[in-house]
């Protein structure tokens, strides 16, 4: 359970020259703890730049980022441990994968932390299981596997770390509605046993509503909302005003109650929505 | 590992420069090659440099970004040009270390060179790179070189190539930045280390990028074919270059340039010896 906090962060791209771009404007956040944290907001919010600043590949133009209570950046040649303790995976993180067999490509990440064969083999089996890729692919090319397999393996490399913060961009990205499912299923499943902290980067509404305790909206550099599912989806005239999209089922929620049928604002899953409509047609009717 | 590459990049505008006939700038930095080896004395040289400038204010482009541009040069200009220092052998020596003679003639021999390259730099660039966009400019080659078609050479096959290969650059770059940061993110580490280690580090980069280039390569041969291309022969173009009056007086102008500065090194003073 790690906990990153980041003071008054800004970054701008090609600071100094003509065409500079300030990313992130100022921004205060704590994140972590034993949760799934989801992070959405448009292309060009600035999503991608703030989680590539958690694990330092990018150091903040402005703020600090504070992780178990030390500034990463305070000694540049540590890098390496922020990078172990905050694992980062990619967008299409299938595209990183180089090794002539799957289980040597999930070792990669451990290996680059000097553990001893023993140990890499253990962590290499836990990962996969944890990532759920059968054991029969471990030996086989990384680039024989099918595209969803692929991203499993990569998703693996990271978990290898055993990181104290998992943090993942789209990782549901291209993938179909089954794989979809799977993989973010495989990804609550590793929180709730492992007990990591996770952060989840996702355009897609339907994902962040099932998936996340806590919903970040990033909006042009800036936080635009923060709180849980409930919080941040009842104020769905405001997403939509900023152009993002909810869930479907709450415009549904916000049509039947132009009709007459009030089930509240915090309606953000089916299942949620279903039992709210049953007790009030229930409760009419006694 | 800084992957900035600003030396050569278009940058967009809408003077003189940019509007002229690519054809017309290609056999106008030929030309420009030509009188840059041509001057010989600092006269001359004062000539070249009045030349560049002129050719920056004409093109629009701020002096700031072609500077920045040459900064990632600055280590080759100055090697050769302190190489020439110590090299040359002249009449007035200033001092001498052990057996290292510097000579007067070789200080201004190094200026000399170093006000070449930069010249040269300035001018090829400011033509060919700066305003010209890289199908303009692999058309206007592939035009220059129709010719050539006589003799069977695949004229357009080899320009076609160019206009790809230039179209990948920075998209194969950004390729290798992401690469390079997953696998950072896994704790890989570039900066440290052995040569055969920093060698080795190498392996997790090319090989995805190895990939995902051949993969570009086929949807793009794919995507070619499915709108029907089969090469050059009969194609039509949808841009039909123009030369205009201003594409010839660039290049009489160029011509005239020569000849100055031919005049200009019978003026004196120390000439250069290549």
């Amino acid at each position: 359970m790690a906990q990153v906090e980041l003071q008054n962060i800004s970054f701008i791209y090609g600071a100094g020259e003509p065409y500079e771009i300030r990313a992130l404007d100022n921004i205060s956040l704590t994140i972590g703890g034993s949760t799934v944290t989801g992070i959405m907001g448009h292309t060009g919010s600035g999503k991608s730049t703030l989680v590539q600043l958690l694990n330092g590949l990018l150091k903040p133009t402005e703020g600090k980022v504070i992780l178990d209570g030390k500034d990463i950046w305070e000694d540049p040649k540590k890098i390496r441990d922020v990078r172990f303790k905050v694992g980062l995976v990619m967008q299409y993180p299938e595209y990183q994968l180089f090794d002539e067999t799957v289980r040597d490509d999930i070792a990669f990440g451990p290996r680059n932390m000097g553990m001893s064969p023993d140990e890499v083999n253990a962590r290499v089996l836990e990962a996969a299981q944890f990532a759920g890729l059968k054991e029969a692919l471990l030996d086989k090319s990384p680039f024989d596997l099918s595209g969803g397999q692929k991203r499993r393996a990569a998703l693996a490399g990271v978990i290898a770390m055993r990181p104290e913060l998992l943090v993942l961009d789209e990782p549901a990205a291209g993938l179909d509605p089954g794989g979809r499912e799977e993989i973010l299923n495989s990804i609550r499943e590793y929180q709730k046993i492992s007990g990591t902290s996770v952060i989840i980067v996702s355009h897609s509404m339907e994902d962040m509503a099932l998936y996340c305790d806590r919903v970040i909206v990033m909006e042009a550099g800036r936080v635009f909302m923060d709180g849980t599912c409930a919080e941040v989806f009842s104020r769905y005239d405001e997403l939509i005003s900023v152009g993002l999209d909810v869930p479907q089922i709450t415009y549904v929620a916000s049509e039947l109650k132009k009709y007459g049928l009030d089930i509240g604002r915090d309606v953000y899953t089916v299942k949620y929505a279903t039992a709210k409509i049953l007790e009030k047609v229930r409760g009419d009717n006694a | 590992m800084n992957l900035d590459i600003s030396f050569g990049q278009y940058c967009e505008g809408k003077s003189v420069l940019h509007r002229m006939d690519p054809r017309a700038k290609i056999i106008a930095s030929v030309l420009y090659i030509i009188v840059v080896f041509l001057a010989k004395n600092l006269w001359s040289f004062g000539l070249l440099l009045l030349s560049a400038a002129v050719l920056i204010l004409a093109s629009g482009i701020s002096p700031k970004i072609i500077l920045k541009g040459m900064k990632a040069l600055t280590f080759i200009i100055i090697f050769t040009s302190v190489i020439n220092i110590f090299w040359m052998k002249g009449e007035t020596l200033l001092f001498s270390l052990g057996f290292v003679s510097v000579y007067l003639e070789g200080i201004l021999n190094a200026i000399m060179i170093a006000l070449r390259i930069i010249v040269l730099l300035i001018g090829t660039s400011v033509f060919m790179t700066y305003t010209t966009t890289p199908i303009a400019l692999t058309d206007g080659l592939e035009q220059l070189l129709a010719p050539l078609k006589k003799l069977h050479l695949p004229v357009h096959e080899f320009s076609m190539m160019m206009t790809i290969a230039l179209r990948f650059i920075p998209t194969l770059i950004e390729e290798t930045q992401k690469i390079m940061n997953a696998q950072k993110a896994r704790g890989a580490d570039f900066a440290s280390g052995s040569l055969m280690k920093r060698a080795k580090t190498l392996i997790p980069i090319l090989v995805p990028l190895f990939i995902s280039a051949f993969r570009r390569a086929e949807e793009l041969a794919t995507a070619m074919e499915c709108r029907c291309y089969t090469g050059g022969d009969g194609r039509t173009r949808m841009n039909v270059l123009h030369a205009s009056p201003k594409d010839v007086v660039l290049c009489i102008l160029l011509v005239l340039l020569g000849m100055v500065v031919i005049f200009t090194n019978g003026l004196g003073g120390y000439s250069l010896s290549w």
